[in-house]
């Protein structure tokens, strides 16, 4: 019964953070998607996210999720500059100068953080930071936290209005057009650069939101970029690359996967340390590249 | 009247790649409503000469005149604005949006948005197929309907000249011959075009005047008639 229990909260705690990865996932997937660029940087877009939250937070008195309305614009027009100045530089050059330039670009920023903020964690303490919903289930006690359920709100809300922008609008069709055949886009008379630009704008968008709404329940370090950086690889490669369903199922699984693995398997736990549950995701990671390196739910295209 | 002034001319225009110049001296124009051929074997640097009036590429020397503004150097985007519509090699066409979407992809920018409605009706009063099968995505239909989406796809954007850059390409000869009707009735729809094709005698067939190039310089010009019968042109490219 123990063990049930712990199972299904893990299973809870899991989707509820799986939700909040999937975004990561979702920014580096559609940077992927549409511009063949592998943006090593993603996870350090998260930490600034959250020193962004955490300066909101500091100077401004924001609680962190009114303090998105203020950091996702910045985000954007972050992005949108990064990319004018200096990714589109390297447009037609190798892919190593852009893996290069991304990774690069991740270093200045967490660098930049670090000489601002020093290396000890920060956080933010809101009162509802440890707050729980008890839900009573078959005489089991489940726990929701109240910060984590917020997230995944957040992260659907973020994730449906991207959908929506891909599919119902203009730019959204330009978008996927370039992705589908930049030429051909060009063609019909889409600045493909500026699409870039904004693609990457949304990439930032979606790693900072997701920086802020992970703040309340992890200090931030400047050192955790290449962490998120790993998760979302992981999260992308499990669902496909390029693929936004992809991004949310390889988002959720990630996400159950490390939970599950670390409540139920304590002795490993306590043997390796906490840290331990990063593991448990590279370990479906490599059962699913050696299966299925197409990801999960990969499907691929044909170009015509 | 505007008439005087050819729609699209290419003056003493040498292009190269890095150090390798593929185009020298080409001089070519291109009349209002005119269907005019630029034929050639392979290699002969005709998609260098369109990728350069679309935009694509700079060339090193001379000028290319849209209306008599000089246009080379501007960015394709820019140009598709200008009313140069591309129907480039392979199609590109998106394959994984619908055979609609990819005609609406057409008219994506300002000047022929508003009439995106009436044109999507005149495009498929003329590809009838395209009707039939604008749900389907673009990527699953034959060779044959692609080339129509692609052309579709340019008329949607109200061009003032058409350029196509080998629509035959990888089709059936039955398929070839059916494209070749379809552009050679583009002009009942007063559209000017410069088609690009090594299919020599299918090109001097339907166009009105031809351009005929050898290692990047032009070697023959004149009426499609005219070259058809024409002693040089018949030895070196029409086999006879
Ligand atoms: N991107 C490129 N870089 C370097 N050289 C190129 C490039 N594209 C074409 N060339 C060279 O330029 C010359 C002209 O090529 P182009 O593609 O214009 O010929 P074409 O007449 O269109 O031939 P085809 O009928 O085979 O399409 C060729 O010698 C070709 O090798
Ligand atoms: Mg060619």
């Amino acid at each position: 019964m123990e063990f049930f229990s712990q199972g299904l909260q893990g299973l809870i705690d899991g989707l509820l953070t799986g939700g909040v990865y999937a975004m990561i996932g979702a920014g580096m997937s559609l940077i992927f998607g549409v511009m063949r660029v592998v943006n090593f940087g993603h996870g350090d877009f998260v930490i600034l996210g959250m020193y962004a939250a955490f300066a909101s937070n500091q100077y401004l008195k924001l609680d962190p999720y009114v303090s998105l309305l203020v950091v996702l614009p910045l985000a954007f027009v972050f992005g949108f500059v990064l990319h004018r100045a200096i990714l589109a530089k390297l447009l037609g050059a190798n892919d190593q100068t852009t893996k290069l330039a991304t990774l690069g670009l991740g270093l200045i920023a967490t660098n930049l953080v670090l000489l601002q903020f020093g290396t000890e964690p920060k956080t933010v303490y809101t009162e509802y930071a440890t707050n729980a919903w008890r839900i009573p289930l078959f005489g089991l006690e489940l726990r929701i936290s109240e910060v984590r359920f917020y997230a995944v709100i957040i992260t659907a809300l973020l994730i449906f209005g991207l959908n929506m922008m891909l599919y119902r609008t203009e730019l959204g069709r330009a978008i996927r057009a370039t992705a589908q055949n930049r030429l051909g886009a060009e063609l019909q008379g889409v600045d493909t650069k500026k699409i870039y630009a904004i693609v990457y704008g949304i990439g930032v968008v979606l790693a900072a939101a997701a920086g802020v709404l992970l703040l309340p329940l992890l200090s931030a370090t400047p050192t955790l970029g290449s962490v998120f950086t790993n998760k979302s690889f992981v999260v992308t490669i499990l669902g496909g690359l390029g693929s936004l369903p992809g991004a949310i199922g390889g988002g959720l699984i990630l996400g159950v996967v490390e939970s599950l693995g670390s409540s139920l398997f304590p002795l490993m736990n306590s043997h390796f340390g906490a840290n331990y549950r990063d593991a448990y995701g590279l370990i479906i990671f490599l059962i699913v590249l050696l299966f299925r390196p197409e990801g999960l739910f990969g499907r691929t295209v044909k170009r015509v | 009247m505007t008439n005087q002034l050819p729609l699209l001319e290419v003056r003493d225009l040498d292009i190269a790649y890095g150090d390798v110049q593929v185009v020298f001296a080409m001089n070519m124009v291109v009349g209002q409503q005119e269907l005019v051929g630029l034929v050639g074997g392979n290699g002969s640097g005709k998609s260098t000469i369109l990728r350069a009036v679309s935009g694509m590429l700079k060339p090193k020397r001379g000028s290319i005149l849209l209306q008599g503004q000089e246009i080379s150097g501007i960015s394709p985007h820019q140009l598709t604005d200008l009313g140069v519509a591309h129907v480039p090699m392979g199609r590109q066409l998106f394959p994984a949006m619908s055979v609609e979407e990819n005609l609406e992809m057409g008219a994506y920018l300002k000047r022929s948005k508003a009439n995106k409605k009436q044109n999507l009706e005149k495009v498929y009063a003329f590809f009838p197929r395209l009707l039939e099968k604008r749900k389907l995505f673009a990527g699953s239909l034959s060779g044959g309907e692609q080339q129509m989406i692609a052309i579709g796809r340019a008329l949607m954007s109200e061009p003032t000249i058409l350029l196509m850059d080998e629509p035959s390409l990888g089709l059936a000869p039955k398929v070839v011959q059916e494209v070749m009707q379809v552009i050679h009735s583009l002009r009942t729809l007063h559209l000017t075009v410069l088609l690009v094709e090594q299919n020599v005698r299918q090109v001097l067939k339907i166009t009105d005047r031809a351009y005929v190039l050898e290692h990047g310089k032009l070697v023959i010009e004149g009426q499609s008639q005219g070259l058809l019968e024409n002693d040089a042109v018949k030895r070196a490219y029409l086999g006879l």
